[in-house]
């Protein structure tokens, strides 16, 4: 295909894709220096979403940041939560009782699910194709009904608190979920049917979009996009946190490198949360949700803490020091998407403008997330 | 050669299921809601605008104006005042503003109120042209409910 | 004989046409919205009069009420002209078409040839629309409109020659004429070429592509392009693109319709006319909205590879195969 793409005595033009554009779901800016349909350069320009969010952490207590975190991917809000309030765990050193755990496994999972079907969806519609989206909405809307019922919101969640989670679960979710579980497995092969297995759709991601190893590791992409590139890297097994261990699930990896490679690492991902979910109900234990000794204003021992998740895009990590004070001294949040999104500039040189947005919807960007 | 025609074979059966499963969805019910016309019931837990809980014995309200949720909230969006009324030791509620325009439902100030004067309210059909129509005056609220 | 003056004949007919295509034209977006509404499992348009028959009426009082504005830096004659270039040819090309035996506008011996040569002309329509737009992704869907319209000539004109060698006539309705029931319509007569339902398949394909049907909806490429050509157009600037896009639809279906399946014969016999033309077009043209929401939209040179690896050889061996039967038989 590079061999088309033309030397620099050629002329070129500079095209805006964004902030207003279909593909970039989104107020993401890419300036597109194309030669004819060929991207010669695809620079991102960011910053048309940017809040603050880091600096605001730094000025409110702990507690007060936890609705901002449901803001930043709010597609997989609740990974987000359970980041900010590992991380404050750890820096205060509060106890979680086994039930809280379990349940906020059980929610990000399931967040999870409904944010790789709203990608899933998205994705073929940026390839053209509408109907996969309502059928994957229909799905969604399962799950957000059974968040609902938990968490009282909808979308961007504010669930966990520092010590535990909001409240305690009713049987009428559990029964729920395992409703939704064998609704959605059956689901399944009717979207590989229509999607995955349309010689149409396999000819647009097959080989397009390669992201080669070492273009992974140097701009740190994680997440699917590393998976599908061949790493087996997922924190829930390479750094387990929360009662992951306990579970037995697979991470799905593929070596294809290329936007197949991705879209089937998200799909099976699905099938793998399920699997989580499945286990962490029948093994949800009595209990608490809430530790008992959380004091009501935190101040975690001056020090430096990480901790990291891994949400639906990738690793989300989130770093506090801490001064003592009843507010972080600073806060640093790593978003998966932004290294993701940064290696697109690399990765789509000398690309179709279409064959560019498939690898765009392959990296599954969330563009508040990236600006934070 | 021979992959030239399984390609063909295997994409054009490929894209006959795709038509069979669309033609499938074409006859099977709507599952969309009529919005408008038809609505839900709002879960139990639904985090609408918090509003007042009522007293059932007094029918007011049970807040003690110890002003936790103004302190909790994390936008400042919930102004509370209150007075001693005369020959009284606790405070009654004078005032009780929540600027809707800046509340994030986060919960931490129902999840701060000691004597559960204050719940989240099942109202989601909120729109309006003016700015002004989301300060909610919700002690009025409670008065016009009683 | 004939009562009423030819000219004054042509004039009515003419309207009507025109009619028909607008009437079409504003009807298939109601099917297509309708139709796509119950595939994604919801209603689609409801509320404008009932089952939503009244939508079409409410979007063209919409289109026509806007302003035609001119953006800066158009051309202004060209950007006028594109969207009549679009339909006219495409309302032209009913005039050949015969609804049934008697109601045909002007029944003409190369009736085929001339709605191929208008068919050659509505792309002029599209890459002086985008062009004109002076706007980058227009330009780009006007490249792309031409390079696939020109690719998917070649599988469609050889499909067709075939199918004149065949017939022995270019007079569309002498060719309604020889399928008289189901068995002798031409995608199934395997006595002419085995390849016959093939041949069907690729001239189909060929028209859903010459009209820039999803799945190869390439210059309107609305995830990429935003509107394609079209990106530009106010009003009925736009409308009248849009009717034109609907007009070349049901000509394509049309003109399958009666290469392939009788025309308005009647499958088994029974009293033939223009009820069963507009039977099969309309079945034809639901299928071709039912394609358009089930498949994501092909890639570029996917597109041209099908067009010269596959529909090009495929299309050439059942000519020769057609002609050595003519030969042998």
């Amino acid at each position: 295909m590079s061999e088309f793409a033309l030397s620099q005595t050629q002329e070129t033009f500079v095209m805006n894709l964004g902030p207003q554009h279909p593909a970039t779901h989104g107020v993401l800016r890419v300036k597109l220096t194309m030669d004819g349909e060929y991207v010669v350069r695809a620079e991102p320009v960011l910053g048309y979403i940017h809040r603050m969010h880091e600096k605001m952490g730094e000025n409110r207590t702990w507690a007060k940041f936890l609705p901002n975190t449901g803001r930043m991917d709010y597609l997989h809000a609740l990974a987000y939560n359970h980041g900010h309030v590992m991380a404050v765990e750890r820096a205060a050193g509060i106890e979680v009782p086994e039930r809280a755990e379990y349940l906020r496994v059980i929610t990000t999972e399931l967040n999870r699910i409904s944010s790789h079907l709203l990608w899933f969806g998205a994705f073929v519609l940026d390839l053209g194709g509408f109907t996969p989206l309502l059928y994957a909405f229909d799905d969604r809307e399962q799950i957000l009904d059974l968040l609902e019922g938990v968490t009282g919101s909808r979308l961007t969640y504010c669930y966990y608190r520092f010590g535990g989670v909001y409240n305690d679960v009713e049987d009428d979710f559990l029964v729920g979920t395992k409703a939704f579980i064998s609704r959605l497995r059956s689901r399944l092969p009717m979207y590989h049917g229509l999607v995955t297995k349309n010689i149409i759709l396999i000819k647009r991601l097959k080989d397009i979009g390669p992201i080669p190893p070492d273009m992974v590791t140097r701009y740190g992409a994680t997440g699917p996009v590393a998976r599908g590139s061949g790493f087996n890297f997922d924190l829930r097994k390479n750094e387990p946190y929360s009662v992951y261990p306990e579970f037995d699930f697979d991470i799905p990896v593929y070596t294809e490198c290329d936007s197949m490679a991705r879209y089937m690492v998200r799909m099976d991902e699905m099938e793998q949360s399920m699997r989580i979910i499945e286990q962490a109900i029948d093994k949800l234990p009595e209990g608490p949700v809430k530790a008992k000794k959380v004091p009501k204003t935190l101040k975690p021992p001056a020090g430096d803490y990480y901790c990291a998740v891994e949400a639906a895009r990738g690793s989300f990590g989130v770093r506090i020091v801490s001064d003592g004070t009843n507010t972080p001294y600073r806060l640093k949040l790593r978003s998966p998407t932004y290294s993701n999104l940064s290696l697109f500039e690399e990765a789509s040189e000398g690309m179709l403008l279409a064959d560019a947005l498939a690898l765009m919807g392959s990296l599954d960007l969330v563009i508040p997330e990236i600006d934070r | 050669m021979s992959g030239y025609f399984t390609e063909l074979f295997t994409g054009t059966k490929s894209l006959a299921i795709g038509l069979g499963i669309t033609i499938k969805a074409f006859f099977q019910p709507v599952v969309t809601l009529q919005y408008p016309y038809e609505t839900l019931e709002m879960k139990p837990r639904f985090r609408g605008h918090i509003q007042l809980t009522q007293d059932e014995e007094t029918g007011e309200s049970k807040c003690i104006v110890c002003g936790m949720c103004q302190k909790a909230c994390p936008t400042g969006c919930i102004t509370v005042a209150g007075k001693k009324p005369e020959g009284s030791k606790k405070k009654a509620l004078t005032r009780y503003i929540l600027n809707f325009t800046t509340c994030s439902l986060c919960g931490q100030c129902v999840e701060s109120c000691k004597p559960n004067a204050i719940e989240f309210s099942k109202d989601y059909n909120l729109a309006s042209f003016d700015k002004n129509d989301f300060i909610f005056d919700l002690l009025k609220r409670l008065k016009e409910k009683s | 004989m004939n009562p009423i003056p030819e000219v004054l004949r042509l004039v009515i007919y003419l309207t009507c046409l025109i009619l028909f295509a607008a009437l079409n034209a504003a009807y298939l977006v109601w099917v297509e919205r309708k139709g796509a509404g119950h595939i994604q499992r919801r209603i689609g348009p409801k509320e404008v009069g009932p089952f939503g028959l009244l939508q079409p009426l409410a979007d063209g009082i919409k289109l026509m009420t806007k302003q035609l504005f001119l953006p800066a830096g158009v051309d202004p004659v060209l950007f006028k002209v594109a969207p009549i270039l679009l339909l006219v040819p495409a309302v032209m090309s009913f005039v050949t078409i015969p609804f049934s035996e008697t109601l045909v506008a002007r029944d003409i011996n190369l009736g085929l040839l001339m709605i191929f040569a208008f068919a050659s002309v509505n792309v002029l329509g599209v890459l002086i629309g985008g062009w004109a737009s002076n706007n980058k992704y227009a330009v780009i869907s006007a490249a792309r409109a031409v390079s696939q319209n020109v690719a998917y000539e070649i599988p469609m004109l050889i499909t067709v020659i075939t199918m004149v060698m065949v017939t022995q006539t270019m007079n569309l309705n002498e060719i309604v004429m020889q399928q008289p029931n189901i068995f002798k319509w031409y995608v199934f007569r395997f006595t002419a070429s085995p390849l016959m339902p093939v041949a069907f398949l690729i001239f189909f394909i060929c028209s859903l592509a010459e009209t820039n049907r999803a799945p190869f909806d390439l210059a309107e490429a609305e995830s990429e392009l935003i509107a394609g050509a079209y990106t530009e157009y106010p009003g009925m600037g736009f409308g009248v693109f849009f009717m034109g896009e609907y007009a070349n639809i049901v000509i394509g279906c049309a003109v399958t319709t009666i290469l392939f399946l009788g025309g308005w014969q009647c499958p088994f016999g029974l009293a033939p006319g223009w009820w069963w033309f507009l039977a099969k077009l309309y079945l034809l043209i639901w299928t071709v909205v039912w394609i358009r929401w089930t498949y994501p939209r092909v890639q570029f040179y996917a597109l041209l590879n099908l067009s010269w690896k596959v529909l090009i050889p495929i299309s050439l061996v059942n000519l020769l195969l057609t002609g050595a039967m003519i030969k042998v038989f």
